[in-house]
């Protein structure tokens, strides 16, 4: 029984929250807002297999999260869009809800495929050096993408709501929201399930100690791969929820603020703790969207007190002053984060009684 | 055919020779010491026989197949496993974590099997937990299965290294200096726990030790090297009188 109250709790919460959204008891910022927070999930936990638990430092992230995007969306106009650069719509709109979990599969493949760009130089470069060829391929991709004119160059690419309105026509039911949920949920447990196996214990092996990895029996090679191949998939399947909930693309959006987002997140929640990444990733959703509303507070709080000249405002891009602030914090005082290398269940054994996380 | 087979082993590091010409056959059920002063290539010897390095010249062959070119972990998976000088443990991850990742080689399952966990996957999980507990129980670490190593005392850490390497089910065991960093007593009880091991697991070992007392207890044959070349061979009471080792280790009286 124990084994599966957290999946029930879980599975409660899940349909609460669509039940609320399709009775439309949820406006259309929040479950923005929530949707984001799922892909924030995903995004945050799968970096999370690659710089928390097997200890390399991928700074590119960001990239594979734009390879799934832009693929989604380009399938998601072929199958269920006419336009003058991808030509008419390929399938009916009715078949849109059964196609879609397939794009977001397809977008997963093509980004881990994108991974094998960081995978391969792994074998034999590690550290500073790998880092710096993450970023080099976090640029690469993104280069790649706003040379490509017909899918919409440095433009950008839009079109995806009309899947989300085929899917609507079928069955008026908030169908991003539950696709989100679906994703999140899904990365997590493939995640969990990978590195509670002993077969994923390779990776933190790799981590700890990777001389004693190789010469202990474990195919370190093939580890690495799985990990960054993995890590980059479920990026990819961020993205293409990403491109799905927004409806509009656009390679900037994927560049190295948001893989330095997605390292705030992993290190913020603690590296190699899952359940960090969650709490983190939400926490940081909400500060963002926080800031949305603080900044201005605080702007006309500061003029109200006369610290800031009357002609200088405080505005939106303050954001990116206080969020990096908040990293350099974070690593001068709780390097190890809030969770730091432990579980749930590992900060409050007593949680244990009730579930165990698996 | 020997278990272990090295014919004409040499290794440069750029202009350093580590190695030079070494030969050994190591049979089943042998007990074979390797020693040397600072720096006379024993770990070198044992990088390579792991496959840690590839040798610059000379064939290696295990259980009848060349292991050139092969990587440590398959060279493990054909029977072989080692300790470390400097304790090398998996310190994040739980004493029984350890030896269970020593098996990782033949799980027999793949990433898909993980990922959906399939029949496969939680029959090879099973088995691999009920060898991991008893290896535990065999080497009386039971009490520490779900401690971190970083968190025990060096002896337990070699204790737990010995158990995971044994994990493996090796036919061969390369320990490189398991008893340094021990006191006296530590280094009797390891002495009494390395020769139990020899004799329970019925495999061969091979070890790099400089403290006398355990290499001319334990070992029925030894080698001697010394700037990269073997300069005896013979059992302990032949090496302890060989003039050769005596000048190699205290100097030939001249300065």
């Amino acid at each position: 029984m124990r084994r599966y109250t957290l999946n029930i709790i879980l599975a409660l919460a899940c349909i609460g929250l669509v039940l609320a959204a399709s009775y439309d008891k949820l406006d259309s910022y929040v479950l923005t807002v929530l949707m984001s927070m799922g892909i924030s999930i995903i995004f945050a936990s799968s970096l999370n297999l690659v710089n928390g638990y097997m200890g390399e430092f991928s700074c590119g992230h960001g990239g594979f999260m734009c390879v799934g995007a832009y693929v989604g969306s380009v399938l998601s106009l072929i199958c269920f869009s006419s336009n003058k650069m991808l030509g008419a719509a390929l399938l009916p709109p009715t078949l849109a809800p059964w196609v879609f979990p397939f794009i977001l599969l397809a977008s997963g493949l093509a980004a881990a495929f994108f991974g094998l760009l960081v995978a391969l130089p792994s074998f034999r470069t590690r550290g500073d050096y790998l880092a710096i060829i993450t970023i080099a391929a976090n640029y690469i991709i993104i280069s790649l993408v706003e040379n490509i004119d017909i899918i919409g160059g440095s433009r950008g690419l839009s079109g995806m709501k009309r899947t989300m309105n085929a899917m609507r026509d079928v069955a008026d039911i908030p169908w991003m929201l539950i696709w989100v949920i679906i994703g999140t949920l899904v990365s997590l447990m493939l995640l969990r399930r990978l590195v509670s196996s002993t077969y994923g214990k390779g990776v933190p092996a790799i981590a700890q100690n990777e001389v004693a990895a190789e010469i202990m029996g474990v195919n370190t090679d093939r580890m690495k791969i799985v990990a960054f191949m993995l890590s980059s998939a479920l990026a990819g399947v961020a993205g293409a929820l990403y491109a799905h909930v927004f409806g509009y693309v656009n390679a900037q959006a994927f560049n190295i603020l948001k893989s330095t987002e997605g390292m705030v997140m992993v290190y913020l929640g603690g590296m190699g703790s899952l359940s960090g990444s969650v709490l983190a990733a939400i926490l940081f959703t909400l500060l963002v969207e926080g800031l949305r509303f603080g900044i201005p507070a605080l702007d006309s709080l500061l003029h109200t007190v006369n610290v800031l000249p009357a002609d200088f405002t405080l505005s939106q891009i303050w954001k990116w002053v206080l969020i990096p602030l908040m990293l350099i914090l974070l690593m001068q005082f709780r390097p190890e984060g809030i969770m730091g290398n432990r579980e749930l269940s590992g900060v409050f054994p007593r949680l244990r009684r009730w579930f165990t996380f698996r | 055919m020997a278990l272990l087979e090295v014919q004409n082993l040499t290794q440069r590091f750029g202009g350093l020779q580590a190695l030079t010409d070494f030969n050994i056959a190591i049979e089943d059920r042998e007990f074979v010491g390797l020693i040397g002063p600072n720096g006379a290539g024993k770990t070198t010897v044992f990088n390579l026989v792991s496959g840690f390095y590839t040798p610059t010249e000379g064939a290696i062959t295990f259980g009848g197949i060349p292991t050139r070119g092969l990587k440590p972990n398959m060279v493990t998976a054909l029977g072989l496993a080692r300790t470390f000088q400097n304790i090398r443990l998996w310190d994040n991850m739980s004493v029984l974590d350890n030896i269970r990742l020593a098996q990782h080689f033949r799980l027999g399952y793949s990433l898909w099997d993980a990922l959906l966990r399939t029949r496969r996957h939680c029959a090879a999980e099973a088995g691999v937990d009920k060898a991991s507990r008893e290896m535990l129980d065999l080497m009386e670490l039971k009490l520490y299965a779900d401690e971190f190593p970083k968190n025990l005392p060096y002896g337990l850490q070699r204790r737990v290294e010995l158990a995971r390497a044994l994990a493996v089910r090796p036919k061969l065991l390369l320990l490189d200096e398991p008893a340094a960093g021990l006191n006296s007593a530590d280094v009797d009880g390891l002495i009494r726990l390395v020769g139990w091991i020899y004799s329970e697991f019925n495999i061969s070992i091979w070890m790099i030790e400089h403290q006398m007392k355990v290499v001319m207890t334990l070992c029925r044959r030894i080698l001697v090297l010394n700037f990269g070349r073997i300069i005896a061979e013979g059992n302990p009471g032949q090496i302890q009188a060989d003039p050769e080792v005596i000048r190699a280790y205290l100097g030939d009286g001249t300065l």
